[in-house]
């Protein structure tokens, strides 16, 4: 980084620490930092997603489509997240190599799985054998937020199903007596009214997820936690330019630091969006806003 | 019709053989100085870099390290992550039943203990440190009287006898004496050397036969030509043992 740099074992004090804190290393370190808020603003949405189409499933009318929705709420709300981590990531990366493998590998005679070894052709391989390392790592990424969504998703369709059910039944009876279809009911009545009784549930669901995101090492992704383990670790004098202890204490004192800021900056944002979400709600607090407007 | 199977299968074995010229290898990536991150330039480095290279380009392959916890190294190369594990991995009849080794390309190496001071207790009642599935965490279970104390990387091994936690760490020596040198006193070898193991080899997927042989006839001309001694030789010191 800097010019003095080049021999480090000269430096001392202060010139020491900006040559060590300017390392290519402790570069992958902070920008490991925005992969982890990257999976944070790409997964959020796609669980929520998740999690709404699984609640709308789950109340469904179409039996199938019902028992759908539910199966999959209780069978991912029921697995371990570990185990969903290790088993379900290599069980989703067999299956697309598996079913390329089908459509694409001309030699079929040969089983995949075989004593303990899973084959498949090299065309069906992903990423392919020669990918750019970009490649690789934007596939272990979308497996990555892939699982996440599912796992989470789970989570928000319990907490949005709740949500759907707690919207007074007057509301929708009202809209009904307007002549809305049950579509429209939902549309128009149910899911506006629904988000102020989901929110905490969901307030709960995202601050677990900032916590989980160091299952991203699991997935093969150099995460935060991964770096500052790899960083804060001893490292001998007669390998390393800049040797040093044990340092882990300091690495993961700045990750506390990172984790406590973004989950107060989560409360802060998340309360501003329950005060918002209130306003005109049958509810206490819409209650309470609409005679505190009125007074005024 | 056998005719026709048979040129299909040859097909297939020379389109798999043709591909296979670009290979992954798996490695941990934190065992100084087998296979380490580059402290400053973030890249992965050690004897097992420089070896799989010079190895890959007398087999004329082309290949690439990619990085893989230790814990789940052998369930990746199995599921076809990456088709061979240069990680410090011993030869051991018990890893062979799953996988397969090259020849070996260390000697059988010493496994050594390192604690606190040279009168640290070893043996009855003792509290000795080791890697999650090494052969040295093999070794200390089976000894009588030690408590064996697992962690998941081998930094946290040292780590253990540092703050009292192990009375010991037992661990490859290679791997141990440049820590106990840079400790300044507070860490100290034991002169207690075991020989574990069929020296450390290629990790391979048993039905990579061909794999095998390409990197089982690299090893041996580095062994003959001398190269490989003078590669463990920089990396291990003068003193480490050689073919």
């Amino acid at each position: 980084m800097f010019e003095y740099c080049s021999d480090p074992r000269s430096l001392e004090g202060l010139q020491w620490l900006s040559c060590y804190l300017t390392t290519a290393t402790h570069f992958s370190f902070y920008w490991s930092f925005l992969t982890v808020l990257t999976l944070l603003a790409v997964t959020a949405p796609l669980a929520l997603a998740f999690g709404f189409a699984g609640a709308s499933a789950a109340r469904s009318h179409v039996l199938p489509v019902s028992w759908l929705g539910r199966a999959y709420i209780a069978a991912v709300r029921g697995i371990p997240d570990i185990v969903f981590f290790l088993f379900f990531v290599i069980a989703l990366d067999q299956g697309i190599e598996w079913f390329r493998h089908l459509f694409v590998c001309e030699d079929l005679s040969q089983p995949v799985w075989n004593n303990g070894e899973f084959r498949v052709c090299p065309a069906a391989k992903v990423p392919a054998n020669d990918a750019s390392p970009f490649m690789v790592s934007a596939y272990s990424f979308t497996l990555a937020v892939t699982t996440f969504a599912i796992v989470f998703g789970a989570f928000a369709a319990n907490v949005l199903y709740g949500a759907m059910t707690a919207v007074p039944r007057a509301q929708l009876e009202t809209a009904e007596a307007y002549g809305m279809s049950h579509r429209q009911v939902f549309r128009r009545v149910l899911v506006p009214q629904m988000w102020i009784y989901a929110l905490p549930g969901l307030s709960n669901l995202w601050l677990i997820l900032i916590k989980a995101t160091p299952l991203l090492f699991l997935l093969g992704i150099k995460d935060a936690v991964y770096w500052a383990r790899e960083l804060g670790s001893a490292k001998t004098s007669g390998n390393n330019p800049y040797p040093h202890g044990d340092w882990r204490l300091f690495y993961f004192l700045a990750l506390l630091v990172f984790y406590l800021v973004s989950t107060r900056v989560s409360e802060i944002l998340l309360a501003r969006l329950t005060r918002r979400l209130s306003r005109g709600q049958a509810t206490r607090a819409g209650e309470d806003m609409r005679k505190g407007g009125a007074a005024t | 019709m056998k005719k026709l199977l048979l040129a299909t299968a040859f097909a297939a074995i020379a389109g798999v053989a043709s591909a296979q010229d670009a290979i992954k290898i798996g490695t941990e990536g934190a065992y100084e100085p087998y296979n380490y991150i580059d402290q400053a330039t973030g890249k992965l480095v050690g004897f097992e870099i420089e070896l799989g290279g010079e190895l890959c380009k007398r087999a004329n392959l082309t290949c690439e390290f990619v990085q893989n916890d230790w814990d789940s190294i052998i369930p990746n190369l199995q599921s076809g992550n990456y088709d061979a594990i240069m990680a410090g991995m011993s030869i051991t009849d018990e890893r062979k039943k799953v996988i397969t080794f090259s020849d070996n390309y260390t000697p059988p190496s010493k496994s050594s203990y390192m604690a606190a001071s040279a009168d640290a207790n070893t043996g009855e009642g003792a509290v000795i440190s080791a890697q999650t599935g090494t052969i040295q965490a093999g070794y200390i279970a089976e000894q009588a009287g030690n408590t064996l104390l697992e962690f998941a990387t081998p930094d946290e091994t040292v780590a253990a006898v540092k703050n009292g936690e192990a009375d010991a760490v037992f661990a490859d020596k290679d791997y141990l004496v440049p820590i106990a040198g840079d400790s300044g006193g507070a860490l100290v070898m034991l002169d207690k050397d075991v020989a574990l193991g069929g020296g450390i080899g290629i990790g391979l997927r048993q039905s990579d036969t061909e794999l095998k042989a390409k990197f089982d006839g690299a090893i041996q001309a580095m062994k003959a030509d001398g190269s490989l001694n003078a590669l463990i030789e920089k990396y291990f010191g003068p003193e480490s043992e050689k073919f």
